[in-house]
């Protein structure tokens, strides 16, 4: 038996950022696809698998683009270390396909002439060949191979054209045995990149005639998209837009989970003889999964605009436009979009915070994200305005109630701008890192890529965070389910669970902001999810279906509560990590429980401070 | 930090520019690219140096700067040969330029 057939073959994709390493990674394996993350790193780690018309089966590396083996930033570094070998429980690849741009060869031969240093055996996939045929860009095919010692094939990787060639040519460089040479790769100097410029340049001068008609396509679309106004002007409309879609076009898909799972429950509850089983099946379980898959729609509306803009080639654009500002307060360009993200929800905006490359300024976007109002804190905000603010007209088209609910709103984002300030100039005083960033010509995205990454993002999601967040859940449901209460009760059984217990015993800390046990209570459910307090505070205040009769409760609270107590509560709701299922993808995401605890302390801190100036103001002002 | 002033003068006279220092429209050659300003990145400046060739600033390189942001007129982006690149211009300051007369 040869040992290809024992194991297949590894081909390593390694090229630029945005010279279609995904469309090509795409177009080889199809839907034989599997998604993990590397040992110990959260850099995702895309492996496909395809069997060549030789009969040999490959399996397929998609690396995170880069520049350099010079690595920068963790993704840099995964695919510096798959190269040479050194990632833990990996083997080094057989066979290395450098992916270029055949319109952008530059950038890329530097990257090229240091892959041959590392001496695996490689073939270069010049792809995008059909803009560059459009640009009438001629290639010396023949001399180029012959310059860089590796076979060269021209690949369309969106139309799937030349993905045969390539198989074969793989195919073909492990049957031939063709052996890895010495690696003498090492960390280039500056004075040896400069070196492997000037390489570059007479290559390309030599075999690569400059287009007739070159791309002018970006530049005009870019004095309009870039225009310092007028930019600015499209990237709030799109993002307007973008916001609204993700409301909107969710609302009725989160409805229909929703009342799937309610019904589903039922369902369960006919079937199922009263009792424990039943309450974990229907509460605990199918309950708990729900409060996960509603987020689904939002999460997969926001990601469909994110990988649209991608793929044309915006976000870059859209990142020069906010650098500035967003610099102000010691944030990336890029982190705009993930933090508006989380108008939406917090999930899905730590989960786009991946765009941002360097470290700090994703952890810095990461643990300011949750500040942000997302919309499961609306239902809490609705119920204490409604209780405690009076719906009084104070000026025109000013309505106190509503201008309560936009002070909320600004209150999350100055404190995030606030925090991400904070940490910059306490934490990482001086270490901003440079701000360097190729603006890629625009492409028109093309569907298949869209919908695979799309579904990825689904997949994920489901597989990932579910892990995390269901048992959260569950345990949440434990807490609040027992010890039962006993025979003869008269209060609401929650009283008596553990949740209640815990409840009681904590409320000290929480009396000098003037929260009573009861609502000490409603907040141990309500970290499943935010807006299960309401439902909680229905449940110790015995009024039944609260989210539905909100009306009722807020009657009922406003006569336990004073107002001091109840703005206190909306001050608590702007600040507290009342979320599980955020600090589940925190730690997913940053793959730290440190920093996930350092997200729970600040923002649990603020909270408490917040509340505490809050109360203690209003009462001295008469409210308590 | 004499030596480095002079050098500096001698740049300036030689009809040198800093790439920190231009406006949209400007075109040129990348004369001298540089490891000078010690503070504030986060990174040294020979790494900075290094990220700034592995983006095609490098001796030699035709460019053009083709915007700049609102506030501040910062960040610029810069079309280098036939690719364009974005950056901060605090991060450009390394970089000599010699721009063509107009
Ligand atoms: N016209 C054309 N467009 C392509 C081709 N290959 C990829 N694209 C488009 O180029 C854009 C970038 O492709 P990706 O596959 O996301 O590039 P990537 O190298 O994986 O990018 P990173 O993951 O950011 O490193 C997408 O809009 C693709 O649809 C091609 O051969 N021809």
């Amino acid at each position: 038996m040869s040992e290809a057939a024992i194991r297949p073959a590894r081909v390593a994709l390694v090229g630029n950022p945005n010279t279609g390493k995904t469309a090509l990674f795409n177009a080889l394996t199809g839907a034989r696809q599997k998604v993990a993350n590397y040992a110990g790193v959260t850099v995702e780690r895309k492996e496909g698998f395809l069997t060549t018309p030789g009969g040999r089966s490959l399996s397929i590396l998609d690396l995170p683009g880069t520049y350099s083996l010079r690595a920068r930033s963790p993704d840099e570094a995964v695919t510096r270390d798959a190269v040479l070998g050194r990632l833990a429980g990996e083997v080094e690849p057989d066979v290395v396909v450098a992916v270029a741009d055949a319109t952008n060869l530059r950038l890329v031969l530097r990257l090229i002439l240091e892959l041959k240093a590392v001496g695996r055996p490689m073939v270069l996939a010049l792809n995008m060949y059909d803009i560059a045929q459009r640009q009438g860009l001629r290639i010396d095919l023949e001399g180029l191979q012959r310059e860089l010692g590796c076979p060269i094939v021209t690949t369309v990787a969106t139309r799937k054209r030349g993905i045969q060639e390539l198989t074969a040519k793989v195919d073909e460089l492990i049957a031939s045995g063709a052996l890895s040479t010495a690696n003498v790769w090492h960390e280039p100097s500056a004075a040896e990149i400069r070196g492997a410029h000037r390489e570059a340049q007479r290559i390309l001068k030599a075999y690569v005639r400059p287009p007739e008609h070159p791309d002018t396509f970006t530049g005009k679309v870019d004095a309009v998209l870039l225009h310092p106004v007028a930019g600015l002007a499209i990237l709030l409309t799109l993002l307007f837009v973008m916001f609204q879609a993700v409301f909107a076009w969710a609302a009725p898909l989160m409805d229909g989970i929703d009342a799937g799972f309610a019904w589903l429950g039922a369902m369960v509850g006919q079937v199922l003889p009263n009792g424990l089983i039943k309450d974990f099946i229907a509460d605990g379980v199918i309950a708990g999964v729900g409060s996960v898959l509603v987020f689904l729609p939002q999460i997969l509306i926001l990601f469909f605009f994110i990988i649209l803009l991608e793929d044309f080639g915006y976000m870059a654009r859209a990142a020069f436009l906010m650098d500035k500002i967003m610099g102000g307060a010691g944030l990336h360009g890029r982190a705009f979009i993930p933090l508006l993200s989380s108008f939406a929800c917090a999930i899905p905006g730590i989960m786009a915070a991946r765009v941002i490359d360097q470290k700090r300024d994703r952890m810095t976007t990461i643990l300011v994200a949750p500040l942000m109002t997302c919309s499961a804190r609306i239902p809490v905000y609705t119920l204490i305005i409604s209780a405690f603010i009076p719906n009084r007209i104070v000026g025109p088209g000013l309505n106190l109630q509503g201008l309560v609910m936009f002070g909320l709103y600004a209150a999350g984002i100055i404190s995030a701008l606030a925090v991400s300030f904070v940490i910059r100039k306490v934490f990482w005083r001086g270490a901003v890192e440079p701000f360097l960033m190729e603006l890629p010509t625009y492409k028109l995205p093309s569907f298949e890529n869209v919908f695979r990454n799309l579904l990825l993002r689904a997949q994920i999601f489901l597989n990932r965070a579910g892990r995390i967040i269901l048992p959260l859940m569950v345990a949440v449901w434990v807490l609040s389910t027992f010890p039962g209460p006993p025979p003869g009760a008269t209060e609401p059984a929650i009283d008596y669970s553990f949740a209640g217990m815990i409840g009681q015993a904590i409320q000290p800390i929480f009396a000098p902001i003037g929260f009573n046990w009861q609502m000490v209570v409603a907040l141990i459910p309500g970290f499943a999810a935010r807006e299960v307090a309401v439902a909680a505070l229905g449940t110790v205040y015995a009024v039944g279906d609260a989210e539905a009769n909100v009306g009722a409760l807020g009657a009922r609270l406003a006569q336990h509560w004073s107002l001091a107590t109840g703005l206190s509560f909306l001050a608590w709701y702007v600040f507290a990590p009342q979320c599980a299922a955020t600090l589940g993808v925190v730690k997913r995401e940053t793959n730290s429980w440190a920093w996930t605890g350092v997200m729970f302390a600040y923002m649990t801190t603020l909270a408490y401070l917040a509340s505490l100036v809050v109360y203690h103001s209003a009462v001295a002002l008469g409210g308590g | 930090m004499h030596e480095l002033l002079a050098d500096q003068a001698v740049a300036v006279e030689a009809g040198l520019t800093r790439l920190s220092h231009v406006r949209p429209g400007d075109r040129g050659v990348i004369v001298d690219v540089r490891a000078d300003h010690a503070t504030g990145h986060g990174v040294d400046v020979h790494e900075l140096e290094r990220r700034l060739l592995e983006f095609g600033f490098v001796e030699g390189a035709a460019f053009e700067i083709i915007h700049q942001g609102l506030f501040g007129a910062d960040p610029i982006a810069v079309r280098l040969d036939d690719m364009r690149v974005a950056l901060r211009r605090r991060d450009a300051e390394d970089v000599w330029v010699r721009l063509d007369a107009k």
